[in-house]
């Protein structure tokens, strides 16, 4: 393949234009669930960090970090708290450089497209790299259908009702609001509310999903939908979910990536991260040494 | 099975505690005094003024006839509050957005801050003697006294108030949204417009209506930069009449009929000012923020 992708974040490339992928690698473990029979195969994209430092002002929270995401599999980063697991995935969004006096150095390319590049506006990363934040967080002033809707609204593009439905279906909560779509999202209870958010990330139509914690605030009936619902998503996108519930990760994730203090210390298929692993730190923290 | 001892409260604890709640009634009974007071007496020596007529003809200034009524200071306050409103609210809200969303620790927007801080600590009357010298005395617009003149001062006195109510309501919302809508790639200036305005709009409309109140009672802007006049005005370039500054002129009058003008146009204008409370009220009520 010529090299057409570096066009594919700029402003002029529309998603129609860019170039089609090769079909993805079978997921290790195609779990056909009730429900899912919606969700389509489609070919997302994969995420490559390279060298990644990233800093708070001072801090230097990131340390060289390489790490690779596979297309349409479920990454978990888990590590105890301030590993750096959130900055990282804020880091792959540029969503890092928002905080004031915060800065990161490296790479990190989606296919081979390098975020980071002055080319790339930042605006085009975050369409097609979503993001489901630890708290529920709909916008308190909108509907159901206009939080969904939101994303496109926001980047001026035209919304239909059909997009909303098929991100809400989705994010499994179609059969839940379809009769209530013009009631305030805040409405919803918390793990709907988190359904909303990430229905109102898919309808952008991403190619990368980042979920930072998205179950920890919630009851465990929700977490559970959370969870079906990233086995459903790895058909469409690319999962990177940060968890501190080392059970989580073991039941939704297909790599894990064990993270400390700012450096990886393993990463491999999560039956290996879990049984076998060839740190001991990785070890200690799985079986709840420390951390 | 065992029951717990519990040791019982101790007397002096239980007699402090009577104090601090005695105290603290005693006070609150004390600071309601005067409200009430002033209200009754409001009431009580406006109330005879009231008629439809009050509020439909001009006062006429004569001294023994018929006194008239306020309708030209009604018009002049809406009037004038009005397009001191129309001019200060968006540059107040203007200056709190960019103070929230774009130049939140720069140096530029502490210093902007501070003399925020400052006006709104300058005694109103110096707006009106600001105005007085720079646009009254040098006639600008054709005009000594305007109506114009009246609104600049007032702009000027509700530009700090709007500025530094808008800015707490804008802090106030939640940064998590801020991030759902950069994270869904929306540009920083539609995330203000979309999502940090619509949900800081009740606040923002609590903070105008203060401002607008605090306003419509001031005198001291007003008496060198609109003047009193008797006859409605509806231009801008003439002298406008206003209710503060009526009740200014009459209250001192050896009249006992204008003395009661006065106290007819105190009542309306608190009123006035108690509908807009009310209105601010209501919509605070129907915030999502609190």
């Amino acid at each position: 393949m010529s090299d057409p992708a570096p066009n594919a974040l700029r402003r002029d490339v529309t998603p129609d234009q860019i170039p089609s992928h090769e079909p993805p690698v079978a997921p290790a473990r195609p779990v056909p669930r009730a429900g899912a029979a919606t969700a389509t195969q489609r070919a997302a994209r994969s995420v490559t960090v390279e060298r990644l430092n990233a800093w708070y002002g001072d801090q230097h929270s990131i340390k060289d970090l390489t790490l690779s995401f596979a297309p349409n599999r479920a990454t978990a980063l888990i590590g105890p708290s301030g590993s750096g697991k959130s900055t990282v995935v804020r880091c792959i969004n540029r969503m890092h450089e928002e905080i004031p006096g915060a800065r990161a150095s490296g790479r990190i390319l989606l296919d081979d497209v390098d975020v980071y590049d002055t080319s790339i506006d930042v605006v085009a990363v975050r369409r097609s790299i979503g993001m489901v934040f630890q708290k529920p967080n709909p916008f308190p002033t909108m509907s159901i259908f206009d939080n969904v809707a939101a994303g496109l609204k926001l980047t001026a593009r035209k919304v239909g009702h059909e997009q909303v439905e098929t991100a809400l279906r989705g994010a499994g909560l179609w059969e839940e609001v379809k009769d209530r779509l013009s009631k305030p999202g805040i409405g919803l209870s918390g793990g709907q509310q988190q359904r909303l958010c990430i229905a109102r990330a898919l309808a952008v139509e991403p190619d990368v999903l980042l979920m930072d914690e998205p179950a920890s605030a919630l009851d465990p009936i929700s977490t559970l939908k959370i969870e079906e619902l990233v086995e459903e998503l790895k058909s469409r996108v690319t999962i990177v979910i940060v968890t501190h519930n080392m059970q989580q990760a073991a039941r939704v994730a297909d790599e894990t990536a064990f993270l400390l203090d700012g450096e990886l210390v393993e990463v491999g298929p999560t039956e290996k991260i879990f049984t076998n692993p060839d740190d001991s730190r990785t070890e200690e923290y799985v079986t709840g040494k420390f951390g | 099975m065992s029951s717990i001892a519990f040791e019982p409260v101790s007397a002096r604890r239980r007699r402090v505690d009577k104090l601090a709640r005695g105290s603290v009634a005693v006070l609150t009974a004390a600071a309601l005094v005067p409200l009430v007071l002033i209200l009754y007496y409001l009431v009580k020596q406006g109330i005879g003024a009231i008629s439809l007529s009050f509020f439909t003809t001009d006062p006429t200034g004569s001294f023994l006839g018929d006194p008239g009524g306020i309708k030209s200071a009604i018009v002049g306050t809406v009037l004038m509050v009005g397009l001191a409103a129309v001019v200060a609210v968006p540059v107040g809200v203007g200056v709190a957005i960019w103070l929230v969303e774009f130049g939140r620790g720069s140096k530029l927007a502490h210093a902007v801050r501070y003399f925020i801080d400052v006006m709104t600590g300058v005694p109103s009357i110096v707006f009106g003697l600001f105005v007085y010298i720079t646009l009254v005395l040098a006639g600008v617009g054709g005009s000594s006294f305007a109506g114009w003149k009246g609104s600049v001062a007032l702009g000027l006195l509700m530009l700090p108030i709007v500025t530094r109510s808008a800015e707490v309501v804008l802090l106030l919302v939640p940064n998590a949204l801020r991030e759902a809508a950069y994270a869904l790639g929306a540009p920083r200036w539609r995330t203000v417009f979309r999502v940090v305005l619509p949900t800081a709009l009740p606040g923002i409309v609590t903070g105008v209506l203060l401002a607008i109140a605090r306003a419509a009672g001031e005198t001291a802007p007003l008496l060198f930069t609109a003047a009193v006049v008797n006859a409605t005005a509806f231009n801008y370039n003439d002298r406008m009449n206003s209710l503060p500054a009526l009740i200014f002129q009459n209250v001192g009058q050896a009249q006992d009929r204008l003395v009661t003008i006065a106290w007819g146009a105190a009542l309306t204008l608190v009123a006035m000012i108690l509908m807009l409370t009310l209105i601010a009220r209501m919509i605070q009520r129907r915030s999502r923020l609190s």
